[in-house]
């Protein structure tokens, strides 16, 4: 599949290209999901809280972050207060999704961004940015992605440190490929790359800075005003 | 440990997780924005994507990592150069994996 037929534009039935799109992502997910459940398991959740955070909170480094803050003690609140400036990020992801989503009902929308994630952002943006806007394809990516990591989750916490590891496959690699797939294919002229330089170099520095936390979000800020800013300026 | 306990640090998970996600999608998906928003927000894609990539490509525990067993960056390198002159969203991702994986049989 070309980055091109991304956008839906050759005649692919909306959940053919949904499957496409989302089989890194879930290649991505079951490993890291697989780690979470055992580490979950390890921390002392039990087998349903396991599976629960995964369908409830929906969100990778969080609940890898949250199951070593359970098994060192830490207090509920410091553990929510957490979460929340990890996750913080997806703000920014779901405003940037909103301009293309104008015929879409409040509902379908609030069930759309449940599953906001780093990965389905990504593809999502991608899809759009193509002119793929098919409300199928993109709840089909969704759920998809949602039940693979679910499942790893169980499969992790049932089966713990006995899975084979899937280093030597490089299927820890699915999710960075991917990224580099929808960076180029959303970097359409030189100021994008110039964006995309900066906005590196900067969440670089924030995380040297010890800023692992906010990284992503500041860098995020910091590009697109960079971007929105340089576009201005030459435009005069 | 309490079992009551950690569900209901999920719920307070729920919320701060779900929210972010949700309302600026809700509130903003109706409305026309003005145009200085929507030309900053047109950066976010390339921006959020570099963010996170960058850094797990250069950084290895905040530090960086040029070695040559760094297979992630090296790998990048035929990656980009792959999606960039063919456009292959999979063609990308296997390439990247396939040479990950063999520069771990190879060289690990």
């Amino acid at each position: 599949m070309t980055i091109d037929a991304v956008a839906g534009d050759h005649a692919e039935s909306p959940m053919i290209s949904a499957a496409r799109l989302v089989a890194p992502i879930v290649m991505g997910y079951l490993p890291v999901g697989v780690a979470y459940g055992v580490l979950a398991q390890q921390a002392g959740l039990s087998m349903l809280n396991t599976v629960l955070m995964s369908v409830l909170v929906y969100a990778g480094s969080a609940q890898l972050i949250a199951v070593a803050l359970f098994a060192a003690g830490v207090s509920p609140w410091s553990i929510i207060a957490t979460t929340f400036v990890v996750n913080l990020r997806h703000l920014l992801m779901s405003a940037s999704l909103a301009p293309n989503l104008k015929s879409w009902r409040k509902w379908e929308l609030a069930l759309f961004s449940y599953q906001v994630t780093d990965e389905s952002f990504a593809v999502h943006s991608a899809r759009f940015a193509r002119g793929d806007r098919n409300k199928a394809t993109g709840f089909a990516i969704n759920y998809i992605a949602q039940v693979s990591w679910v499942l790893a989750s169980f499969v992790g916490f049932v089966a713990g440190a006995s899975i084979p590891r899937v280093e030597p496959l490089g299927i820890d690699y699915a999710l960075p490929a991917m990224f580099i797939a929808l960076l180029v294919m959303q970097t359409k002229n030189r100021l994008h790359v110039l964006v995309a330089g900066f906005t590196g170099l900067a969440a670089i520095c924030l995380i040297r800075a010890g800023a692992d936390q906010w990284s992503v979000i500041l860098a995020t800020v910091m590009g697109a005003t960079f971007g929105a800013g340089v576009e201005t300026w030459t435009k005069r | 440990m309490d079992q009551t306990v950690v569900f209901l640090t999920f719920l307070g998970m729920l919320a701060v997780t779900y929210v972010p996600r949700m309302a600026p999608m809700v509130a903003l998906a109706s409305k026309s924005l003005p145009e200085p928003v929507v030309r900053w927000l047109s950066y976010v894609p390339v921006s959020v994507l570099s963010a996170m990539l960058f850094p797990s490509l250069l950084l290895d525990d905040r530090e960086f990592d040029f070695s040559p067993d760094n297979f992630f960056l090296w790998a990048a390198v035929p990656a980009f150069l792959l999606a960039w002159r063919t456009r292959s969203f999979f063609g990308t991702v296997a390439l990247g994996m396939a040479l990950v994986a063999g520069g771990r049989y190879f060289f690990e």
